[in-house]
């Protein structure tokens, strides 16, 4: 699929977020965590909330989680996706960290078959030759 | 001790609102002066009386020194455009009740209008960029307030138990209290069936758990509570105010999201104003979803956390219940004023002028605004 038949929106990596993106490209998922007391600070920033440290780096997320809610959207406003209604948008809380959550789609059960508390693991979907974005199944 | 040095120093003497339709065909200016103008004439003031204006819009709305110019008023000591949600529903009002209260002026005009239907439209906003924090969700189809508050009351359901019935009586009740006020845009009344019949929008919600986007203005105007006293109306006292958030302040890395930022204004707004959740006769309380309602209930202390779906689904919240609540309709059918329009519901019945949905010998309430992550609460008495 090219960019110019794939009509959802597209992220537009910055300096805060270029390794998360090129991540999913080689099907890894990297966050950002203090090396100074481990904390994973997402949404990514140059500042741990938990101990205000700058020291910053990289860590390799092992895509375990469960979900934390979801919904079934029905109503479509969100370009490209009108043919896709329902679908899923979850939070997924990953397994390293209480509250340290994704937005996501579940794909791969149909939307009444998701539940809050489900475990789920990671689908890494090349949208276009650019872009993997981080779905996520129930997990096997 | 919490401090509240503004307490009962200012007063609401003169509400105001346009019609509310689903199409205007007039601008947004237009609607903004005409509730201006109501709400200051309904003070039995002019233009010329007035020194401040404060406004809150989402880029779709008309400045304070724009309509100044276009009312003529004379000379502007305060002014504030505020770039935001409905939050701000709640701090408009308070930072005229803190620009009065200081002496930066004496007469301030708070408004909100906006062209909500046949313009700029909440539930059909365009991506505008895919970089900051867009680039975690947008990609996901998620963009809109109607799947963020879905998303939040899911997790209420799935701990509580909380069900689309409990949700529906919110939504049915409201109507019902639309059914007596003349002004409200949906005037028909709605039953249970209705309700769970009604199609989806963002399970688990139904179209008529959010809010109806309307074209209106509504204003009131907040002067000292010395001059209040020579006014036309019995005084209505703003007796103080909270607003906040806590925590992590993102819509996804929130907490707890059974909670909202009511937890803490809640508890902030009681030990200010000395006041609990017993002392409101009348709450007017920020709906743009009916889970977000609920919800503050729960944290603002009506009922105990957990307990909404049980709390609104027996009646409690009717107008002859123990609380009533959103007395208008709510901005789930007088329409979605971005929420001032609680203000000037709750000025109403304070005032006892609020007809056939009048909450009999109402004397403080209760007003609050935004929901989730973000929002305010401001407590009106007469005495």
């Amino acid at each position: 699929m090219t960019a110019t038949t794939y009509r959802r929106p597209l992220p537009e990596p910055d300096v805060e977020t270029r390794d998360f993106w090129e991540g999913l490209r080689r099907g890894e998922i990297v966050l950002k965590r203090c090396n100074g007391c481990g904390y994973y600070i997402h949404y990514p920033a140059p500042v741990c909330r938990n101990c205000l440290s700058t020291d910053i780096g990289n860590a390799r997320m092992s895509g375990r989680g469960t979900v934390y809610s979801f919904i079934v959207t029905h109503h479509v406003v969100t370009p490209g996706f009108e043919d896709d209604a329902p679908y899923v948008v979850a939070l997924v809380e990953l397994e390293e960290q209480a509250g340290l959550r994704l937005v996501t789609n579940i794909v791969g059960c149909s939307p009444g078959d998701v539940r809050v508390g489900m475990p789920v693991e990671p689908v890494f979907d090349a949208v276009t030759p650019e872009v993997t974005l981080l779905k996520f199944r129930q997990a096997s | 001790m919490s401090r509240n040095p503004i307490e009962d120093k200012t007063a609401v003497v003169g509400i105001g609102w346009t019609e509310i339709t689903r199409r205007s065909g007039v601008s947004v200016l237009s609607l903004a002066a005409e509730a201006c103008l109501a709400a200051i004439g309904d003070a039995g003031l002019t233009p010329k009386d007035v020194d401040g204006l404060v406004e809150y819009q989402a880029n779709d709305s008309v400045g304070a020194l724009e309509l100044a110019d276009v009312l003529g008023v004379p000379a502007v000591n305060w002014y504030t455009d505020i770039r935001g949600g409905g939050d701000h529903a709640v701090s408009s009002v308070a930072l005229a009740a803190m620009a009065v209260s200081s002496g930066a002026c004496d007469t301030c005009v708070v408004y909100r209008a906006l062209n909500g239907r046949s313009g700029h439209r909440f539930g059909a906003a365009k991506p505008s960029t895919m970089g900051g924090r867009d680039q975690w969700v947008l990609p996901y189809g998620y963009m809109v307030p109607p799947q963020w508050f879905a998303m939040w009351a899911r997790t209420h359901m799935a701990r509580y138990g909380t069900t689309h019935e409990q949700l529906g009586a919110i939504a049915v009740n409201q109507r019902r209290n639309a059914t007596m006020n003349p002004r409200a845009v949906f005037q028909k009344p709605i039953s249970m069936e209705d309700y769970l019949s009604s199609r989806w929008i963002n399970e688990p919600f139904h179209i008529y758990d959010c809010t109806v986007e309307v074209d209106a203005a509504c204003a009131v105007v907040v002067t000292s509570a010395e001059r209040a006293q020579a006014l036309r109306h019995k005084p209505v006292y703003i007796k103080g105010f909270a607003m906040g958030s806590f925590g992590r302040p993102s819509w996804e890395q929130w907490a707890d999201m059974t909670e909202m930022y009511s937890k803490h204004v809640g508890e902030m707004l009681w030990r200010r104003t000395g006041l609990t959740a017993k002392d409101i006769d009348v709450a007017e309380v920020y709906d743009c979803f009916t889970y977000s309602m609920m919800c503050q209930l729960e944290d603002y202390g009506f009922c105990a956390k957990g307990e909404g779906g049980p709390f609104v689904a027996s009646g409690a919240i009717a107008l002859e219940g123990e609380i009533p609540v959103n007395t208008h309709g709510g901005l789930l059918s007088e329409g979605y004023i971005h929420g001032l329009n609680h203000s000037c519901e709750a000025v109403s019945q304070l005032r006892g002028d609020a007809g056939q949905r009048q909450v009999r010998g109402a004397q403080t309430a209760l007003v609050t605004s935004g929901a989730g992550i973000l929002g305010g609460g401001i407590v009106y008495h007469t005495k």
